[in-house]
């Protein structure tokens, strides 16, 4: 194991307990507001400061961090499975296959989104818990994110389809199912992998972004999201730089989880 | 001393004498220039205006450009709150209120030279209550069906007389701006101290001074001192304040709290507080009958105690402090005690109780059980709150109450909606079940509220359109909006009203939260602005405003 593998798992091992040991960290909880100590500095009692309306912004970074972390990519894994099985198989079965989900795809991709995410919201009840809420989101969010990385797999498939392995692999009669799993998907690999990392940040913002279709984290519950949308009143980076805690958190858990899970020789070059 | 050095000296001497006339003419004519010029004042609209017709006006950026450029009758002088002679020297209302007699200025003329005349005030009042023209400015007049019928006596006096009294007619006479009925540039033909330069759609409006201008300053000297007005289109507000920090523009009409205190923080000189204005923000509940909501949340909705509780668990004194940073009051009521003649003085602050709240709440069946309140047949107490997603203060008061009211076994949830979901829902399918939204007011006049208070009415949000009234003090509130609507003697009309504002606070279909202060900036280049809570806070005296040279 690298050096920056084993950087990455402390970052990681970090933030995951931090978050787990949330209830214990910060016993008063991400809701309790601290009416009289509004927007404070960092202090002895709030390591990070405090929100607007005076939340502790440690607790809400380490409950945010809970749910974004569980939730971001869990969206991300299902929008991957579902291009790597739409885009992949497509890419790799040709012909009319390829045509037709292709014609899905761009479908998919040429519907106005906000529109019917707007459709979406008015069809959900307004009386919703923020846990549900934060289900809902994420869920469609994973349901919806998959179009773009589909046709990056179908293009990736359909050119390992016709590479000199796999025809000599249906040359040598190793049957099409088993071609699939165990020479095609396996390259595929690095794209998912790619699209993966790609998504969750992106899950993230949009999350965040999906609030003003009432579609994001409810209130009071935390998000990173939620928390990202501090930073935007900053004037300058100067000012208040205990609001850039998320952001950086965000990238460090990014690039630690990527540099964890991807191919060490990809991590070195 | 030789004979060239006389002839230097006779040279030099004239030379001087030279100078110092050159300097003495420069001087007359800077000053002169000073007099003359006043400068550009630069400043942004935050949307395209919809129309340049002062009669057609509705938006706020046509609104403002009708005030720089309209010439009218009187003026409600936004400082004093006073009616103020402006084409009218003079004017009289007949006993019964449906006449109004005015005495007009003369040798006044439009800005393409045309005169002014009754003949002009004949033809404005005629286009304005044309009911083709559906102006919103006419609709204030609409007292009674019939004719509005005008009398021209001479060419610097007219009478106009409505169909049914027509309260606060004076001034409602303020909002409509004189056309002249000759000039064939029609709305373009101005009688304001500036008129339409050029128009750029998407980008700017260019007012210049209006040549024929006839008002003049104690000096008499001519107004406006203003040279030209540069209203560039910009919605977004960050790029506004972004601008009038680098020194591009010269005021921002209406600040947020967050702007004002950044911008207080570095420059308090640019910022002006002045006061809470006319604006509310409310919370209500919805009543409406046929509303897709169960119906044990619309008899909680529905009951005068419910809402009296839930106004008692609101700490107002945290929403203005938290969420406003102190540039906003708790609110008493309809109106706000910016509005010197009509806020009704006796009306008291509801004191924040959540003990208070939880005894009301008691007294109508509700109980608390394990933390949670629930009603007398076992429902626990959960709505949820909508507002418009994007309003920082909205959603920042959403979340202060839920933790109020979480105090009294209460469960909230916040939701943010786009706009045109949210009115959608307030509108047209009533699918919610509370609202944060708040009241812009630009009328001093109860009448300018009628739409709101009436149970008729499509504004009265709590439940509307009403057949008749479903409650018996609805039905009180429309007698009394009514009955001050067509008195014409203000005591009459200031006792009905004061009325209506004990009712609401009683009754507390909206709950009224908090009046926002009217917060402005004004670059030190700017000489003679006092921003005032009024719309248009920090222009209302344009004329008078002149700006430095950069």
């Amino acid at each position: 194991m690298n050096l920056w593998r084993k950087l990455a798992c402390a970052v990681l091992a970090v933030v995951l307990c931090a978050s787990a040991a949330a209830n214990w960290l910060a016993p008063a909880g991400y809701a309790r507001q601290y009416r009289e100590a509004t927007n404070s500095a960092p202090s002895r009692t709030h390591w990070l400061g405090t929100d607007e309306i005076g939340r502790d912004r440690f607790a809400r970074v380490l409950y945010g961090t809970r749910i974004s972390l569980l939730l971001a990519p869990a969206a991300a894994l299902l929008s991957t499975l579902m291009a790597a099985f739409i885009g992949g198989l497509a890419g790799y079965l040709g012909g009319i296959w390829a045509k037709l989900a292709m014609a899905v795809t761009d479908l998919f991709l040429s519907l106005p989104w906000l529109f019917l995410l707007i459709t979406a919201r008015a069809l959900m009840p307004l009386n919703v818990s923020p846990l549900i809420s934060v289900l809902v989101t994420f869920l469609l969010l994973g349901l919806l994110g998959w179009t773009t990385a589909a046709r990056v797999l179908c293009s990736t498939a359909a050119s390992l389809r016709s590479s000199d392995f796999v025809r000599q692999a249906r040359a040598a009669g190793v049957p099409a199912q088993r071609l699939f799993w165990i020479h095609v998907l396996p390259n595929l690999k690095p794209v998912l992998y790619a699209q993966f990392w790609i998504s969750i940040p992106v899950f993230i913002l949009s999350e965040a972004n999906l609030g003003i279709l009432g579609l994001g984290v409810a209130e009071p519950m935390p998000s990173w999201g939620s928390l990202l949308k501090e930073l935007e009143g900053l004037v300058s980076l100067g000012e208040e730089p205990w609001k850039f805690v998320p952001l950086i958190l965000l990238v460090l858990v990014v690039m630690s989880f990527q540099f964890l899970l991807s191919n060490q020789d990809e991590v070195t070059a | 001393m030789n004979r060239c050095e006389r002839l230097w000296g006779k040279m030099a001497k004239k030379q001087s004498i030279s100078i110092a006339l050159l300097v003495i003419a420069l001087v007359c004519l800077a000053g002169h220039a000073i007099a003359q010029s006043g400068g550009e004042l630069r400043f942004c609209l935050r949307m395209e205006p919809k129309t340049f017709d002062p009669l057609k006006v509705e938006d706020e950026a046509s609104a403002s450009i009708r005030y720089l450029t309209g010439g009218v009758l009187v003026r409600v002088n936004r400082q004093t709150q006073e009616l103020e002679p402006e084409l009218a020297q003079s004017w009289k209302i007949s006993k019964d209120g449906r006449q109004i007699t005015f005495h007009l200025r003369s040798g006044v003329s439009f800005s393409d030279g045309t005169p002014f005349s009754a003949e002009d005030v004949a033809y404005t009042v005629q286009q304005l209550m044309d009911p083709a023209l559906h102006s919103a400015t006419g609709d204030a007049f609409r007292s009674g069906t019939g004719n509005v019928e005008t009398k021209i006596i001479s060419p610097t006096q007219i009478s106009i007389t409505f169909p049914a009294p027509v309260a606060g007619l004076d001034r409602l006479f303020d909002q409509v701006a004189i056309l002249s009925e000759r000039s064939s540039k029609k709305e373009a033909a101005v009688l304001g101290p500036f008129m339409l330069a050029d128009y750029k759609p998407g980008a700017s409006v260019l007012l210049k001074r209006n040549p024929n201008y006839w008002k003049t300053d104690e000096q008499g000297r001519k107004l406006p001192y203003l040279d030209s007005i540069r209203l560039d289109i910009q919605p977004n507000r960050d790029v506004e304040m972004l601008r009038f920090k680098r020194g591009e523009l010269d005021l921002i009409n209406s600040l947020d709290t967050d702007y004002f205190d950044k911008l207080a923080a570095s420059s308090p000189q640019l910022v002006h507080d002045a006061g809470p204005s006319l604006d509310s923000e409310q919370l209500w509940f919805n009543e409406v009958a046929k509303a897709p909501i169960p119906a044990y949340k619309k008899n909680w909705f529905r009951s005068a105690n419910f809402r009296r509780a839930i106004s008692q668990a609101i700490n107002r004194e945290d929403l203005s402090r938290i969420v406003y940073r102190g540039h906003a009051r708790p609110a008493l009521g309809p109106f706000s005690p910016a509005n010197k003649f009509w806020f009704n003085n006796n009306l008291k602050p509801q004191i924040y109780s959540p003990d208070a709240a939880l005894r009301t709440l008691q007294a109508e069946g509700f109980r608390m059980e394990n933390g949670a309140l629930k009603d007398k047949d076992g429902n626990a107490v959960i709505f949820s709150i909508v507002t418009n997603a994007g309003s920082k203060p909205r959603e920042r008061m959403a979340v202060l109450i839920q933790d109020d009211l979480q105090k009294i076994g209460i469960r909230v949830n916040v939701v943010t909606l786009d706009f045109p979901s949210l009115i959608e829902r307030m509108t047209q399918t009533f699918d919610y079940e509370a609202i944060i939204l708040g009241l812009t007011n630009v009328d001093l006049d109860p009448n300018g509220e009628m739409n709101v208070w009436l149970s008729s009415s499509e504004n009265h949000q709590w439940n509307p359109q009403q057949k008749v009234p479903e409650t018996a003090w609805e039905a009180e509130i429309d007698r009394l909006m009514r009955a001050q609507a067509a008195s014409t003697d203000p005591k009459q009309r200031k006792e009905a009203f004061d009325r209506v504002q004990e009712i609401v606070a009683e009754q507390e279909p909206f709950i009224f939260l908090i009046n926002k202060n009217a917060l402005s900036a004004v670059s030190t280049a700017v000489h003679g602005a006092t921003p005032v809570i009024l719309s248009p806070q920090t222009f209302w005296n344009a004329d008078r405003l002149t700006v430095a040279a950069k």
